[in-house]
This record gives C-alpha cells, structure tokens and sequence, in this order.
C-alpha cells in the first residue's frame, strides 16, 4: 500500500510537471496575445508607411516653418539673453519678431506672450500660478469634466494644497451649460479653466459667452486653446480670456515650444513654477529656445494667413469622411456638436466593434481611440464617459484627425477600409447579431458579473 | 513695372517643377494643390504693386521649395501605402 501511494505521487508529480510545461507553452501565447502591438506589427504594413490622421495628437512641421527655423538651428546660435554681444542680439530679434508673430494672430501685445515648453507647462502656470498667486483671498476653482488630463491633473494637486474645486458636467453634446457655469462660480472663485475645442471629439465652447460671464463676475478665464489657434479664428479681447495656453506643434510648428497669453490690463498675477534667471517675466524662467520661438511664430503668421483655406479644405474633407462612412454603414454615432465643432476632429463610434481591434486592424492608418496621453490604457474615454457615451460605445470609438497636409484620396482610402474592417469584425461579432435581430443590448442581463 | 506674362507662366512652371520633386507625398501634394490654388485665386489681379507682392512671394517659395526638397531627400522614408497601391493600380 505504501509502495502504490509513493508510486501514485510520483505519477502525479510527473502530470504536474507535464501540466506546468503545457502551461508555460501556453502561458506565453498567453502573454502575446495580451499585447497585439508586437515588433513585427510596429513595422508596419509590407506595402507602405501608414497614412497619418492622427492631427489631434500632433502635426507634421511645415516645410515653411522649419525654413525660417533652419538658420537659428545651424549658424546664429546664440542666446537670445545675452545683453554684450551681436549673437545675443540676433537671437533676441528674432524672438521678439517670434512673439509679435504669436500676438497678431491672437490680437494681444506682444509683451503678454510668454513662451514656454509647450501647451501642458502653460496649463500648469495657468492653473496653479493664478490659484496660489491669489490664495490668500480665493481658494475656489471651476473647470470641466471634459478638460484635457494636464488641467485636471493641476486641479487635483491643487486639492491636495487645500483648494476647492467644481468640475462642471457637459450636455450630451460635449457642450458646457452656461447657467451651471455661472451657478457654480462663487465670490472665493479665482479662476474658471475651460479648453476651447476639445482634444478628443472636438466640440467648440461657448468661449465668448463664458468670458463675458467672467468678466461680470470678475474672476479670471483661462482657455486651453492647444487644438483651437489657427484652426478656429481667436481674439482674446472680445472673448475676454485672461489667460490661454497655445502649443506649436498642434499648428505645424516645432514640438516642445507653447505660449501663455497673460493678460496685462487688468493684470493677472501667476506664482511662477519654476525659479531661475527671471527670463519671461519672471513667470517662466529658462532660457528661450530661439529656433523653437522662431518656429512658433512662422506657424502662427502661416496659420493666420491659411485660416481660412485650410478650413475650407478641412470641411470638405471630413464632410466626406463622415458622409462615406455612415452611408456605408448603419449603426454608426457622432459623438460631439455638430455645430459646434472644429471639422478636424471626427470622433465616431462603431456599435458591436471593439475600437482597439478596429485600430489593430487599420494598420494602413495611424489613428487613435481618443488622446495620445490614454491610449496606451484599455480604459474607455474619459470624455466620452462625461459626454453621456455608454460603456461600449465608449470601447468603440475612433477618432479622425484631418490636416493641412491630409488628401482626399488619404480620407477615401480610410473610409474605404474602415468600412471594410468594421462590416468584418461585425459579422464575426455575436452581439452584432443580436441587433440585427431586433434585441435591444441593454436589456440582457448578463450572468456572472 | 511689375513682371511680364511670361515670367509669372514660367514662375508657375518653375513652381509646379520643384514641387513634383518632393519625396514626402504629403508635402508634394499640397504644394501643388496650395499653387495652383493661389494663382487661380490671383489670376485677375489688375493692381500693379499687388502683383509685384505676389511675384516677389512666389520667387521666395521657389527657393523655399528648392531647398526643402534637397532636404527631403536627406531624410527620406519608405513611400506611403497610398503611394504604391496606385502605382499598382495604373500598372495593371
């Protein structure tokens, strides 16, 4: 008996190790299948580089652009802060030249304009400079549900800090609702942070209402214009913003340059982030990256100039996408205004179409599921959660970002393959079924959740 | 005097030229879609400064355009896919 139970155990541990080896095979099948971005599929398609409509994330630099950068990235290299020489003095020109450029195109002073790092630094300067500048009278803050993750990120350092802060909701359609706004501004509010279009489905804000609401409550109006400058016209004066953050290469600029607009009359005092040599007013210290700045400014004069033919062109565009797309296919939901709304940012949802199995299989075509920031996690949209989105149609959406550079026949061809992709991913979909048949999603109750 | 009717023709040729020469399909296709738009758009220009303006905007773009295609083909990728499926399409 004995000898049949050590027997027993050594069979046993034979399968057991059998099992574990079967298990590691599988573990690491496992494992790949986790993560469908392998090296091989980074490489791309056999036939070509991808088409890019990816706009919202960033924009190639424009061939103009990177002329006027090209002599400050090669022979003037000086720093424009040096006061006792002729290298100093050229840099420093074409700084000032960089910062009237900025100015004009958003009809401030030149002397408002603070470069910076890019639009994420400027949010932060924004948002935690005005708050703790003015703290020891004000400790209230207001945004929105929907802002980009640097101001909502600021936001929640600032509760830490001991700030209050009301994150207002949106409509259905991206859109913020005025009488909340007001409602939700209290005498200890110093400041409203609100983005003018939207990253993610593009809708456009009330942007001159909610100044004129400030300025009669007499707190100050940050906008986060990253996705807005030189796309949708903007003048801070008659829109009564006090503070805005501009990025360059949302425009076809440099990447790693931005702008703060800070309002000098009346004046908005921010607690600089970052100590230093005092450059930018104090409020941004650091020395300038000349060629960046330069870069920055040719991107806006250009986008002053361009406005409105790449508006026209962008329209056209996306009016045919969305028209081929959803006369392609049923089931298909805008999210967004569809007013108000900046045309180069198409969000869609595909019903019954996992969107990251989608975006794996639109491998001709870099896009992307929402921000470049969220991506990477398999969580649905923060945004589209806000906007009312349910659960899957949230996993399902794609966003379209259409540029100065895209063609027609990029659009065409990426109608053509989404509805290609979406009409094969629904015929093997079992819940695609269903809704064919009539059956309302929502009303199966699902065991073992 | 502002420039003859044939400097500007040949200008817009000259244009035309270069910019067929960019490797980057992207920026190849709006520098033609972007100069024939503006010399339609030009075409009825009486005012002689406006068209000197516009002469002198075009001589500057050329040489823009020269050197940016030298450039592009320093740092050139492989075509796009939209590039070489039409290839593939008017060969067949």
């Amino acid at each position: 008996m004995f000898r049949s139970t050590r027997s027993l155990i050594i069979a046993l541990q034979r399968a057991k190790d059998c099992r574990l080896h079967t298990c590691g095979q599988r573990l690491s099948e496992v494992a790949e299948y986790e993560s469908p971005i392998t090296d091989d599929y980074k490489k791309g398609p056999m036939e070509g580089r991808a088409l890019y409509l990816d706009a919202q994330a960033t924009t190639p630099l424009d061939p103009r652009v990177l002329d006027k950068m090209m002599p400050y990235l090669t022979v003037y290299h000086g720093n424009p802060h040096s006061r006792t020489h002729m290298y100093g003095w050229e840099s420093e020109a074409a700084v000032e030249h960089a910062r009237q450029q900025v100015a004009n195109l958003i009809g401030a002073d030149k002397k408002e304009v603070i470069f910076t790092s890019g639009a994420t630094e400027c949010n932060n300067i924004a948002v935690k400079g005005v708050a703790r500048f003015y703290k020891s009278k004000k400790t209230h803050i207001v945004t929105t549900q929907t802002e980009h993750k640097c101001v909502l990120d600021s936001c929640r350092a600032l509760e830490g800090e001991g700030f209050d802060v009301t994150y207002i909701s949106v409509k259905s359609n991206g859109l913020i609702d005025l009488n909340e706004l007001e409602a939700a501004i209290k005498p200890s509010t110093s400041l409203v942070s609100i983005m003018m279009v939207n990253n993610e489905i593009g809708v456009k804000q009330p942007i001159e209402e909610i100044g004129t609401i400030c300025r009669k409550k007499k707190v100050f109006f940050h906008t986060d214009a990253a996705q807005a400058i030189g796309k949708v016209p903007v003048d801070v004066n008659t829109m009564n913003i006090d503070l805005m953050s501009i990025s360059g290469h949302k425009l076809y600029g440099p990447k790693g340059i931005g702008a703060l607009y800070v309002r000098r009359r009346p004046r908005v005092r921010v607690e600089p982030l970052q100590s230093g040599g005092g450059q930018e007013r104090g409020m941004r210290s650091g020395t300038v990256p000349a060629p960046l700045a330069v870069g920055l400014g040719a991107a806006c004069e250009l986008a002053q100039t361009e406005m409105d033919y790449d508006h026209r062109y962008i329209n056209t565009l996306s009016n045919h996408l969305i028209e081929k797309i959803t006369s392609n296919l049923s089931q298909v939901v805008r999210n967004g205004d569809p007013i108000a709304w900046y045309p180069g940012c198409v969000n869609l949802s595909f019903a019954c179409v996992e969107g990251e199995s989608l975006l794996m299989a639109l491998k001709d075509v870099a896009l992307s599921s929402g921000s470049a920031c969220t991506s990477a996690s398999l969580e649905p949209s923060y945004v589209l959660r806000a906007i009312g989105a349910s659960e899957d149609l949230a996993h399902s959406s794609i966003r379209f970002g259409i540029g100065r550079f895209t063609t027609f026949e990029e659009v065409d061809y990426t109608a053509d393959n989404t509805i290609q992709h979406v009409k094969r991913l629904r015929e093997m979909s079992p819940l695609w079924e269903m809704v064919e048949d009539g059956i309302d999603l929502k009303t199966i109750k699902w065991t073992q959740h | 005097m502002g420039p003859t009717r044939n400097a500007i023709l040949s200008l817009y040729r000259n244009l035309i030229q270069e910019s067929k020469k960019w490797n980057s399909y992207n920026y190849r296709m709006y520098a033609l879609r972007k100069i024939r738009h503006e010399f339609k758009e030009n075409k009825t220009l009486t005012d002689e400064e406006k068209v000197r303006q516009c002469y002198t905007k075009g001589l500057e773009t050329l040489s823009m355009i020269k050197k940016q295609v030298v450039l592009g083909d320093l740092y050139s990728t492989r075509p796009l896919i939209i590039e070489t499926k039409s290839k593939l399409n008017t060969t067949q």
